[in-house]
């Protein structure tokens, strides 16, 4: 199944869904060297967000959270993709100096878990802004 | 959006690879946003600049070249570059740092390392399009001096420098700063209380720009705004607020239909925890001159000929610590310690404590997740001081 949304970083991906309900802080919230979770508040708190499809509404807090998402790909501990509900500018820089495909406003909701089911394979097309799933 | 005939040029690269990325990130931002075009802007203040929270992104910046093109201001790097050694900053990060520092510096960003650019010299007017990060700057501008910025990434603050422009979209337009939420407080506040008060409207109205209608016989000053400022800007996703009567965009606008209450039972809980600290910290966001007097007196009162007992630092930008040099001298009399270019949060200096106290709410939000796993606990500034004896 082909799901429509909008480029915000290029690129294509595949991988296991890891899906937050909460918007996340990435200064912070996030360990850059290890790419483990550490925000308690955070439904995902503990979860490694390495390799996988990040799912989650948009990004918030310290706008120093687009330089953490660059240090982890620079350390390897990088999702594959992002997909949000709405990207915010935090999210989508991060993303793009990065070099890590993201797509948002998808026709469908991706965070509500109807959707998408945490650990379920996703196809993230951030050039030319959709998703596919099995 | 649409793009002039030079901009279409910097973004195909015909400017080199520095104007291209930095075109490429405004771009991308103006079209996520459905921006038409990009502005002229007046000035940008730069987050991003201790190698504690950027780390190996550096990378990113070392390789941009050429000229910031408006006034360009840096956040606090990781250490007080005068006192690095007496806070016990290694040499490895302190020359990584000055890495960092220097690549700034040589793009033509002003390296006053501040929080607060609005209390050193670089204070934007009502109506004036600025590409700020920082969020309790952003917020400060915005909400407090009517001045028009987004929420900028370090990185798109950075873009917005190189090429003098930000796309025209969110908080630049008029009809995006409308409040969308009452805040109506039930009770009188003072001091921490408006870091509490941000915290609580970030946490629970994340995104919606909030109308917030004080008690009758709360004025803030305006170092209390900047903690107001500097919490919901650690807790929310907003750029900025409203108060009624206060603020100048508040009272030309409607009153929205959806509305919260704050009580003091609300405020009062952020209070209530017993944990013994170990040190005490104030500065966050830096603190003005007229806070600087403010601690001096109240060490003063409290202290009577006494020294502190607790580890104790203030942080402010170093262009405040020289105008204010007698009163800075006075306070580290009393072995309070006042620290310039850095802050508690983005210097790896201070991990080693097991309990903070302070008066701000973005440390409230930030020292669990960034120092060492410390807890922090909210105090008013007097009480911060009487606990320091």
């Amino acid at each position: 199944m082909k799901i429509k949304g909008r480029s915000i970083s290029k690129g294509v991906a595949t991988g296991k869904a890891l899906i937050s309900k909460q918007e996340i802080s990435f200064l912070g919230a996030v360990n850059p060297v290890t790419g483990i979770i550490v925000d308690k508040s955070l439904d995902i708190y503990g979860e490694c967000i390495t390799n996988r499809i990040l799912i989650f509404p948009g990004g918030k807090g310290s706008t120093v959270g687009s330089y953490v998402i660059y240090q982890l790909k620079k350390h390897g501990k990088s999702p594959y993709a992002m997909i949000n509900r709405r990207a915010d500018t935090i999210v989508a820089v991060g993303a793009i100096i990065a070099e890590i495909p993201a797509v948002d406003s998808l026709e469908i909701d991706p965070v509500d878990g109807e959707l998408i089911e945490d650990g379920e394979e996703v196809l993230v097309n951030g050039t030319e802004g959709y998703i596919e799933l099995q | 959006m649409h793009l002039t005939k030079e901009e279409e040029r910097i973004y195909e690269g015909e400017e080199g690879w520095t104007r291209k990325k930095a075109m490429e990130i405004l771009v991308t931002i103006g079209d996520i946003n459905n921006a038409s075009k990009l502005i002229r802007i007046k000035s940008a203040h730069i987050s991003g600049a201790s190698y504690k929270t950027i780390g190996e992104a550096f990378e990113f910046i070392n390789r941009l070249e050429g000229t910031v093109r408006v006034k360009s201001t840096l956040n606090p790097i990781g250490m007080d570059i005068e006192k690095r050694n007496e806070i016990g900053i290694s040499g490895e990060f302190a020359n990584k740092q000055k890495e960092v520092l220097e690549a700034y510096k040589k793009l033509g960003i002003s390296a006053e390392c501040t929080c607060v650019p609005y209390l050193i010299g670089q204070m934007p007017k009502r109506d004036e399009h600025l590409a700020w990060s920082e969020s309790s700057a952003v917020l400060y501008a915005n909400s407090v001096l009517g001045a028009r910025t987004n929420m900028e990434g370090a990185p798109s603050a950075l873009a917005a420098s190189l090429i003098g422009k930000t796309p025209l979209y969110g908080l630049h337009q008029t009809e995006n700063r409308e409040p969308e939420i009452r805040v109506c407080v039930k009770c009188d506040l003072v001091d921490a209380d408006y870091s509490a008060l941000g915290f609580l409207i970030g946490n629970r109205i994340g995104n919606k720009i909030p109308l917030v209608e004080l008690h009758p016989s709360s004025v803030p000053s305006k170092d209390e705004l900047k903690h107001l400022s500097a919490a919901i800007g650690a807790t929310g996703s907003v750029g900025m607020y409203h108060i009624k009567g206060i603020t100048p965009e508040a009272d030309a606008i409607g009153l929205p239909a959806e509305k919260i209450e704050i009580e003091k039972g609300d405020v009062k809980k952020f209070y209530e925890v017993n944990e013994e600290a170990d040190v005490i910290a104030i500065g966050c966001p830096h603190c003005s001159s007229h806070e600087l007097q403010r601690i001096y007196e109240l060490l003063r009162a409290e202290g009577k000929g006494r020294k502190v007992r607790k580890d104790f630092f203030i942080f402010t930008a170093r262009a405040i610590k020289q105008r204010m040099q007698e009163v800075v001298q006075k306070i580290e009399n009393y072995g309070v310690k006042v620290i310039c270019d850095t802050c508690f949060v983005v210097s790896p200096a201070f991990e080693r404590y097991r309990c903070v106290l302070t008066n701000s709410g973005k440390m409230q939000r930030y020292v669990p997740l960034l120092c060492g796993g410390a807890e922090v606990r909210l105090c008013k500034t007097e009480e911060c001081i009487r606990k320091a004896f």
